[in-house]
């Protein structure tokens, strides 16, 4: 085998490798439990920008380092991996996110902070699962990385949480599971009827399940309702949101930045990468609905985020808008829609995971996670915080010039036109209420704003000198989140150029 | 048929049944050692027993790729099928004498002897199982597993609930063994063979020897008596009543062995009745497995959903489990040999998978419970603190149990949900991924009682050395399986009953 077949195994076993490496570790050698889980998670981001590096930008539709040998001859699956122009940028997000927030781990830890093992091996596991579900290319594969993020954050969540953090973290857990049921049931639907073009046996494979009709038009629907269990619950829109304010809520802010950052682009993905290709007929009769069921999640979510005292459980419900931009984008099955799911993906995992480290780095000195509590005034106590909590703010809002605004217009933009036989004036209602929805995000990103940095510090805070500015682990783990937004910003070009050759092949299917 | 009225020794093949005179002679061996040991040495027994074990592994794997040998006039068949099964009878066995040893110095001090003794009895019955083609050969084997199960039961005998258990599973075992006979009489007297393959012959030709006045009710009433009495066997709802009782009073190795290798035996029973015997009359059994299945997963889950006792929450798992293993058996009626062979593969491997990860389970009760003898759930509250490893592996064959991805487990559920898949039998698959889910909750509430509550009773549980050899190696194997799903998979297609 070739460097570039071992390049994605590296990415996404290393990891594991580390957690391994933590797990046999003694219990009293935390700093170098530490230092083994930044060496892998390094690892893992190196080869990630190796990849984007040897990636042919030119050929973003063709899977490149594939990997495709026998993994279980019984049921016919293999170990097939592969990046397009879609998966990369995700996956490259991915190693990234976590290098960070192992770097951030390093010195500011949850409670309790004597369970360094446990804490370091369960991140480097979530991102073999995380790394893993971009870059499977069959359906079993694709299945055991998606699930293997469960129990590492449900841990995560019921170990290093706050408040309800055990209810939080089994209804994560179940609700995720549920859906991936039906996923499952999907799979193994598209498996028994489908032909393999070389084999004539059954196949599991993404690429070879591609262009198979499955026995009729009926029978793809009820197949895309089961897929669309699963990755409408991951993703997680409305009304399958329930788990995620819970979750994000009280995850400590490492789980919160992943849980945001890349968990949830993981049902995006599943449309994307399985459901649209494997099933476009399908995906067609169902586009309407879930551009609808985004429409509802965007305005849904700014409205619950106008009620929230939560700082937390506000960043949790924008997501559910931000990702309802991305459904909206995925669901006009246009190029330019898609394009700018992916981006808005990417962008969301910036902005979002940002904001999460803000809000994880005010409990961590303010010990309450209440709006009203914190602020008013943090820009007074802390003007470095303060000023880069506005600027991200903003970002998240969609100003233009920042990450946040190409995901999203160019969404809006696609609802406008959307692929041929697709109720126009239906989508271009969406269009209208999701560009109210942006005017919603708009009005609460600006009260959070001026309900927590504005105005004059409370007292109490005021004299209390343990709550310090930015710390230098903070520094190293936000910079290149804050250079990424404002780069992303000013030169999109650089996630579409990468994205834009997959993503038209794909959307030719609904042309 | 029993025209061979001559016997001699020389018509016997005499490598075919090489491991069974092996365990023989060791069962021989302990009873006769016992005697001279002196009460603080009877541990000495399981080297002994280890020994035999081992022998007869070696002894079975030199017949690997001799073929099929048929010996006994055909009632005794070494094949690939009963092959497989031998090597996982051996190997549950020898893990239970690591499990063991040093549960029994404590608990049972002078009786370690017959311990063993009736252990390797039962595992004699358990190798001759898989092999035996005849109706009277297959009750004399599942009787040789079952009575010395209802002795060790009783081990503990100062113990009013260990007497318990050893009555329950007396009493519910022997009315199921005259339930089994009566069925097997009846079939007898429609084909007048008690071999599985010419019962077969007889019934798919329906070719009856005598006249018979409605040979197909007294066929469906011999199917259902028998399947009857197999059923309390591997414990399937309505016929599991004895099984929690018995788990809990009975000393934990005994539940181990009880949960794992008395229904593995029981199972490899079963598929021989159905799929030689009966196999053209699949229409008939299958629906009944449909319906036991369904009830046995949804019964034994939800029951164990409020547990207090870990031996008990195990003990109805144990019983959901079984009907998972009941799916494939379910669904093959009237289908294609391609979907019966992937089924009966199916049932296969979730056995194998079952066995390791069930018996890994109870090695780490078993090494609690030498600390905290009463098996509370609440026992197990901040384990991660005061045993890491344990509780790791602990959680390790709970998510396993669980069907967690991507553990073996998930391999067997994942297999059985293909063939019922692959069936078309969508309301089973539905019924399993519902147990599934709540499987998960009460497997995952014991996993989270070891992480995220704080210990009640600080100080470290010693394990011993034997035991913690069994819980490594089967955490190796549950690992291995994780992995490489078709380490066993790939068995199961090979050692088909019959040719489909």
């Amino acid at each position: 085998m070739t460097f570039d077949q071992w390049l994605l195994s590296l990415v996404v076993f290393l990891p594991l490798v580390g957690a391994g490496v933590i797990a046999v570790l003694p219990k009293a050698q935390p700093a170098l439990m530490r230092l083994v889980a930044l060496i892998a998670s390094g690892a893992a981001l190196v080869f990630g920008i190796i990849a984007l590096v040897r990636f042919d930008f030119h050929q973003s539709r063709v899977f490149q380092f594939t990997v495709n040998t026998r993994w279980i001859d019984s049921i016919g699956a293999r170990y097939h991996m592969g990046v397009d122009g879609i998966a990369l940028p995700l996956l490259v997000l991915t190693v990234a996110l976590t290098f960070l927030c192992v770097i951030y781990s390093q010195k500011i830890m949850p409670k309790p902070q004597d369970k360094v093992k446990g804490f370091f091996a369960l991140v480097l596991l979530l991102e073999t699962g995380m790394a893993g579900t971009f870059t499977s290319l069959d359906l079993v594969l694709f299945f055991v990385f998606w699930e293997m993020v469960l129990v590492p954050m449900y841990f995560i969540i019921a170990i290093w949480g706050s408040e309800r953090k055990e209810y939080s973290a089994i209804k994560f857990f179940l609700y995720t599971l549920f859906g991936s049921v039906f996923m499952l049931l999907g799979f193994l639907a598209m498996y028994f009827k489908s032909v393999d073009p070389v084999t004539g046996g059954h196949t599991f494979d993404m690429i070879r399940l591609q262009g198979q009709h499955f026995g009729g038009v009926g029978f793809q629907n009820l197949v895309f309702l089961g897929l669309f269990l699963g990755f409408a619950i991951k993703v997680p829109m409305w009304p399958f949101h329930t788990w995620l304010p819970d979750a994000h809520g009280d995850a400590p802010t490492v789980g919160s930045v992943l849980l945001a950052g890349i968990l949830l682009k993981m049902g995006a993905y599943g449309f994307i990468r399985i459901a649209l290709p494997l099933l476009p007929h399908a995906a067609k009769d169902w586009a309407p609905y879930i551009g609808g069921l985004a429409v509802i999640s965007i305005l849904y979510g700014a409205l619950c985020c106008l009620a929230q005292t939560d700082i937390k459980r506000l960043i949790a419900f924008s997501s559910v808008g931000h990702m309802g931009f991305v459904m909206l984008g995925i669901s006009t099955l246009t190029d330019k829609g898609i394009n700018a799911a992916v981006f808005g993906m990417v962008a969301h995992g910036v902005i979002t995971g940002m904001l999460f480290f803000l809000a994880g780095s005010l409990y961590e000195r303010y010990h309450t996670r209440q709006i009203d509590d914190i602020g008013p005034g943090v820009l007074q106590k802390l003007p470095r915080i303060g000023a880069i909590f506005v600027f991200v703010a903003i970002a998240s809002l969609g100003l233009p010039g920042l990450a946040g605004f190409w995901g999203e217009v160019i969404a809006l933009l696609a609802a406008f036109n959307p692929a041929r036989g697709l109720p126009v004036a239906l989508f271009r209602s969406y269009m209208v209420l999701g560009g109210i929805g942006t005017i919603l995000t708009a009005g609460y990103m600006l009260w959070l704003i001026q309900r927590l940095n504005l105005g004059v510090v409370r007292e109490k805070w005021a004299s209390d000198p343990s709550i310090d500015d930015v710390r230098p682990a903070e520094v190293f783990a936000w910079s290149p989140l804050l250079v990424g937004i404002l780069a992303l910003g000013i030169y999109p070009r650089a996630i579409f150029d990468i994205t834009n050759g997959a993503v038209t092949g794909l959307a030719r299917l609904f042309t | 048929m029993i025209a061979q009225t001559a016997f001699s020794l020389s018509s016997v093949d005499l490598h075919a049944i090489l491991p069974e005179i092996i365990i023989t002679a060791a069962v021989i061996a302990v009873l006769v050692v016992d005697l001279f040991l002196p009460d603080r040495a009877k541990s000495a027994n399981a080297v002994i027993s280890m020994a035999g074990v081992g022998g007869a592994a070696i002894a079975l794997m030199s017949l690997i790729g001799s073929g099929t040998h048929r010996t006994f006039g055909g009632m005794f068949v070494l094949d690939n099928y009963a092959m497989l099964f031998k090597f996982l009878f051996l190997a549950v066995a020898a893990m239970l004498i690591f499990m063991s040893v040093n549960y029994l110095n404590e608990v049972v001090q002078n009786i370690q002897g017959e311990f063993y003794f009736l252990l390797l009895t039962a595992l004699l019955g358990m190798l001759v199982m898989p092999s035996s083609r005849d109706l009277i050969a297959l009750f004399i084997a599942l009787e040789t597993v079952t009575v010395p199960g209802f002795i060790i039961a009783g081990f503990k005998k100062r113990d009013n609930s260990s007497n318990e258990a050893a009555v329950k599973f007396f009493l519910f075992g022997v009315l199921a063994s005259a339930i089994m006979l009566f069925g097997m009489a009846l079939i007898y007297g429609v084909t007048k063979s008690t071999n599985l393959y010419e019962i077969a012959r007889v019934l798919s030709t329906k070719q009856y020897p005598m006249p018979i006045h409605h040979p197909d009710s007294v066929v469906f009433a011999s199917i259902l008596l028998i399947i009857v009495g197999f059923g309390f066997k591997v414990s399937a709802v309505p016929f599991h009543f004895w099984a929690p009782d018995t788990y809990e009073g009975s000393p934990v190795p005994v539940a181990a062995f009880l949960s794992v290798a008395s229904k593995a035996a029981g199972f490899a029973g079963l598929f021989q009745i159905c799929f030689v015997a009966f196999g053209s009359h699949s229409s008939v059994w299958a629906p009944g497995f449909a319906i036991m299945a369904a009830l046995t997963m949804t019964v034994g889950n939800v029951i164990a959903l409020q547990q207090k006792n870990i031996v008990r929450l195990l003990a109805y798992s144990s019983i959901g489990q079984a009907g998972y293993i009941l799916i494939p058996l379910a669904v093959v009626a009237n289908k294609s040999a391609a979907i019966q062979k992937e089924a009966f593969a199916a049932a296969l491997t979730y056995i194998l998978i079952y066995s390791f990860m069930q018996l890994g389970a109870f090695a780490v009760v078993i090494a609690v419970s030498r600390r905290h003898p009463d098996n509370l759930i609440s026992d197990y509250e901040g384990l991660s603190f005061r045993e890491p490893g344990l509780a790791f592996a602990m959680l390790f064959f709970l998510l396993s149990l669980a069907g967690m991805i991507p553990t073996a487990g998930f391999w067997a559920k994942f297999f059985v949900f293909r063939s019922a898949i692959g069936a078309g039998t969508l309301w089973l698959a539905a019924v399993m991924v519902a147990n599934t889910l709540i499987g998960l909750y009460y497997y995952l509430s014991v996993g989270a009682k070891m992480y995220l509550r704080e210990p009640r009773e600080r100080g470290p549980i010693h394990v011993p050395y034997a035991l913690a050899t069994a819980i490594v190696l089967m955490v190796i194997i549950v690992v291995a399986v994780t992995v490489y799903p078709d380490f066993f998979n790939h068995f199961s297609p090979r050692s088909t009953l019959i040719a489909f």
